[in-house]
């Protein structure tokens, strides 16, 4: 033990004081560490966390742009918005989740085995979320719930905007459909200008005119709290929170008239088939018919895979658009044409008669081709060969011009390409000629052009073949005498919120050249001559205007593809095609169509009534006179 | 030993204004008094902004301040001498009380820190957040300064002990506190500089010793603890939206209510532990130089009232009541503005809960009775 120590007050109250200072410093140096670190934050980095603190507390939440209404030309609706009623669930104001779906199961809102399925979505959601239990009610579910509301807290029927076809069916495939956003779609979409929009346009004129029946979407911001919970205000002041409205898409005013449009499609149903009905003075589309067609509104609500296997597996493929994509060979309506090269080539002598026996021997070759039916016309000049579809007649002119001079003369009138009308998915068809045949065919044996098939093409057989759209487009070249305008669906679109109208003009391809006014004339003639006393005279009969037409007949013999038909089917399917082209009033066009019936047999009988049907309703009011041109 | 009452007999007691005269009968020291009444008022007002706008919050807070100012009242009358010849007793007691809790202790809070009396529970660890500088200091009254060797490991065991029964609770954040009371007092007596450092060596190698004996996870845990950051959504939350709130409060704030980290709630723990940074966002920079001007008065004036006193049981009691209270600050500060770990330590006078602010100005209290009956030796 060292000597006790003796307490020194005056050495002890000065090692206190310094040592007190000593501290007292260190407080000040730690005080100054703390005011470094809060400069750093508030005022260097005061920015930056600004910026997080803003995020953190404000989400934007988009507001969809009312869909485009799409009209017909006299501004009656085919496709609009609606809303559809849906029961919504918020999981923390329900006192009982497993007993209120009980209940609602016996009230027959929701089935007994969705149960399981909607409480594990409860399950996995927010409490303060509204979770969707049950989608598109119907009215009478909507009045089922309200009456027993009461029953229900924390439940409620919430709105949303769905695509609405007043019309079901009609013009279907012009329309197209809309249908959710899928992964496809968000490829080519700016995913941004989409936030919000649950549906997009999927084909036909929903497609193609996306962008401008889309509309801008608008957005507005909300407070949210740390629960991501949206509150309306914050402490003691209403923060300020940006709204921007949505600007509506722009309605659409289709060129299609849905008087001449239900007409046709009255006419062709039952059977499968395309009528497609053009102004030949603008391109402006009148109808477009492909049956049998499909409701696009379950695209639009949420089509089922059983809803969608259904239409997949339909014989008659509804899905399919016949005026557009079906290619089939236009049979004995290329006559007109063919005609004319002869002319305008200067092969034939219009006026100089033909006798046609029924047979037609190739020169040079042991072949006989036979005339439809094994009818036999006897004498016929070209006005009769084209008024009563000689086949004999045709025959001859084909193998005459050869088929370079054919096919070049032909692909001006639109044949073996698309005619470029404003939606998607049309096809071509074929125009042959020596180089598509070198093209076409992989066996040198196959390559040549042989004088038969010119033979055939004279009579629209063969490898020639076409769309219901690409004949109605032929047709009215023919009836304009040569003017060529691109098919088109929309003439207008108008701005929801001004009203105004903005027409859209017609798109002009140019015009035939080189083919005399005699010539146009003379093939008109005759084409008048078969609804006067050709092949169709008995659809011609009492026509208040006069128009030309020209049947046609296409042997199936390549629609049959890989389809197991049942048997007795098949007799009816294999029937030829029947076409029917026209134009009224034959001086002055103002409709020019083409009527396709799949496996309606001979032109005339089949295809011609139902344009007769399209021309009466386009053309003539409700005395059945012919109304004056606008 | 004398002491003498500076206010009896004084002349200058009738020229003194009414305020004066009070300050004097109480035995209070004028200055602290208003500098603490100052943070108390400036965190009331802040508390009603962070507990989201809950009068009732505000006043059970200021229920507690006056429960606190009253302890504080009472024992500034109370003689320094009483103080000290109980003080062992208080420190029994205390540590007593300790094991009961730790034996019979009510459930609260995930761990076993109460008393249940019926009226209140009571934290015995609160106590002795006092008790344990008292118990130093008292150790240390008689005998000589600097503190020897024999005195360390004996204040070391008075210290432990207690430290050791908060610890298990599990209550480390108070236990640290404690152990930092104890500690100051050891530092106050005059522990030699080159001790301390070897003190400190021995603790560094103690942790590298540890930590090489420690699994991944149990790294990742003291990493995570140390640096937040790295778990964004776990223990970094709190901070990561603490610093936002604070930055984003600038120099001049958001406004009083107005401070979208607090009032949404993404700052977690807004009214107790964090509810610095609800001043940073909500009154900026500038709140918190006064909130912190404030505090370095209140500490400063304490300094000075300890080095005023006169003898050893009151300058180390005094000076560790007073360093305490700083740490306390600093560490909460600290710990809100990311550069602490996050430990449990409210902000004194102004977090809500807990018993600490009684204890707090119990301890102030504590510090004007040492202060207001100096010895009178050689005026």
């Amino acid at each position: 033990m060292p000597a006790v120590r003796i307490k020194d007050h005056w050495r002890e109250q000065r090692l206190f004081d310094q040592r007190a200072v000593v501290c007292a410093v260190i407080m000040g140096l730690a005080t100054v560490a703390l005011v470094a670190r809060l400069f750093v934050l508030q005022v260097t980095k005061h920015d930056y966390y600004s910026e997080l603190s803003q995020g953190n507390r404000v989400r934007t939440e988009p507001i969809p742009a009312a869909r485009g209404l799409i009209l017909d030309r006299s501004g009656e609706v085919i496709a609009g918005d609606q809303p559809a009623y849906q029961l919504e669930l918020v999981p923390e104001e329900v006192p009982d989740v497993g007993k209120t779906l009980a209940s609602l199961v016996e009230l027959e809102l929701i089935r007994a085995e969705d149960v399981n399925e909607i409480e594990r979505t409860i399950a996995s959601s927010r409490t303060f979320d509204s979770v969707p239990i049950r989608l598109r009610m119907s009215d009478e579910d909507v009045a089922r719930f309200a009456v027993r509301r009461f029953e229900f807290p924390g439940l409620d029927i919430k709105t949303r905007q769905t695509r609405w076809y007043p019309n079901g069916n009609l013009a279907v495939h012009a329309l197209g459909y809309v249908g959710a956003i899928s992964e496809q779609d968000l490829k080519h979409i700016d995913r941004a200008a989409y936030a919000g929009t649950s549906l997009i346009g999927k084909l036909g004129v929903e497609s193609t005119y996306e962008t401008r029946l889309h509309g801008t979407n608008g957005y507005h911001e909300v407070l949210v709290n740390a629960q991501g919970r949206s509150v309306d205000r914050q402490g003691a002041f209403v923060p300020i929170l940006h709204t921007k409205g949505p600007t509506a898409g722009d309605d659409l005013l289709l060129s299609i008239d849905l008087k001449v449009q239900r007409v046709a499609e009255n006419a062709l149903a039952g059977h499968r088939g395309a009528v497609v009905a053009l102004d030949p003075n603008t391109g402006d589309v009148i109808a477009l018919v492909s049956l049998p067609g499909f409701d696009p509104t379950m695209f639009g609500r949420g089509i089922t895979s059983a809803e969608y296997g259904l239409l997949q597996s339909d014989i008659d493929h509804p899905l399919f658009n016949r005026a557009l994509r079906g290619t089939y060979p236009p049979g004995s309506t290329v006559k007109p044409v063919i005609a004319l090269a002869g002319l305008t080539y200067h092969v034939v002598d219009p006026e100089a008669h033909k006798y046609c026996a029924g047979e037609f021997h190739l020169p040079g070759s042991s072949r006989i081709f036979h005339e439809y039916h094994n009818e036999r016309h006897g004498s016929v000049n070209l006005d009769d060969a084209i008024a009563r579809s000689c086949d004999v007649y045709f025959y001859g002119l084909a193998d005459v011009l050869g088929v370079d001079r054919i096919s070049t003369f032909m692909a001006p009138f639109g044949f073996g390409k698309v005619t470029g009308i404003d939606i998607g998915g049309e096809k071509p068809g074929i125009l042959p000629s020596r180089e598509w045949k070198l093209k076409a065919f992989a066996k040198p044996a196959d390559q040549a052009w042989f004088p038969g098939e010119t033979v055939n093409f004279g009579i629209g057989q063969g490898y020639l073949t076409v769309t219901p759209l690409q004949l109605a487009h032929y047709a009215s070249i023919i009836a304009t005498r040569g003017k060529i305008w691109q098919p088109r669906l929309v003439g207008a679109y108008r701005d929801p919120r001004s009203g105004e109208i903005h027409h859209l003009a017609p798109v002009s391809e140019g015009e035939i050249t080189g083919v005399a006014d005699e010539d146009w004339q003379r093939v008109v003639h005759g084409m008048i001559g078969v609804t006067q006393r050709g092949t169709a005279a008995a659809i011609g009969l009492h026509a208040p205007y006069v128009f030309a037409g020209k049947t046609g007949t296409a042997q199936v013999f390549s629609v049959a593809q890989n389809e197991k038909y049942v048997a007795s089917q098949v007799s009816e399917r294999l029937r030829d095609h029947s076409w029917f082209i026209a134009f009224a009033p034959a001086d002055h066009p103002r409709i020019a169509l083409a009527v396709l019936q799949e496996n309606g047999g001979a032109g005339a009988s089949a295809a011609a009534p139902i344009a007769r049907k399209v021309l009466d309703a386009y053309l003539l009011d409700a005395d059945g006179k012919v109304k004056p041109q606008t | 030993m004398i002491y003498e009452e500076v206010t009896a007999g004084s002349r200058a007691r009738r020229t003194l204004s009414g305020a004066a005269r009070l300050v004097l009968e109480l035995r209070i020291d004028g200055p602290l008094v208003v500098g603490l009444a100052l943070i108390a008022a400036y965190g009331l007002v802040v508390l009603y902004s962070a507990s989201g706008q809950s009068l009732a919050t505000v006043l059970r807070t200021a229920a507690r301040l006056l429960l606190g100012a009253i302890a504080m009242l009472l024992l500034a009358r109370v003689n320094p001498n009483f103080l000290r010849r109980s003080t062992p007793w208080l420190y029994v007691a205390g540590c007593v009380l300790l094991v009961i809790v730790a034996a019979v202790g009510h459930i609260g809070m995930g761990a076993q820190r109460w008393l249940d009396l019926g009226l209140f529970r009571f934290q015995p660890s609160e106590l002795m957040k006092l008790a344990v500088p008292m118990m130093c200091a008292w150790y240390m009254h008689e005998r000589p300064l600097p503190v020897s060797s024999s005195a360390l490991a004996v204040l070391s065991v008075l210290i432990v002990l207690p430290v050791g029964l908060v610890a298990v609770q599990p209550d480390l954040g108070t236990a640290a506190l404690i152990m930092i009371g104890g500690a100051l007092v050891i530092v106050l007596a005059g522990l030699r500089v080159r001790v301390m450092l070897a003190l400190l060596g021995l603790a560094a190698a103690a942790a590298w010793f540890g930590w090489s004996f420690m699994h991944d996870y149990q790294r990742r845990r003291v990493l995570t603890f140390l640096n937040p950051q790295t778990d964004p959504l776990g223990a970094g939350y709190h901070i990561i939206q603490s610093q936002i709130a604070i930055g984003s409060g600038g120099v001049f704030g958001k406004g009083w209510m107005n401070g979208s980290q607090a009032q949404l709630q993404f700052l977690p723990e807004r009214s107790t532990d964090f509810i610095f940074a609800v001043i940073g966002e909500e009154f900026g920079l500038l709140g918190l130089l006064l909130l912190l001007l404030l505090y370095m008065f209140v500490a400063g004036r304490a300094i000075y009232l300890a080095t005023q006193t006169q003898d050893t049981y009151a300058r180390l009691l005094g000076g560790s009541i007073a360093l305490t209270f700083f740490v306390y600050v600093f560490i909460n500060a600290g710990m809100v503005t990311g550069l602490l770990p996050v430990v449990g330590v409210p902000l004194p006078l102004v977090s809500y809960g807990g018993s600490s602010v009684v204890t707090l100005l119990a301890g102030f209290g504590i510090l004007m009775a040492l202060y207001s009956r100096r010895k009178l030796i050689g005026s």
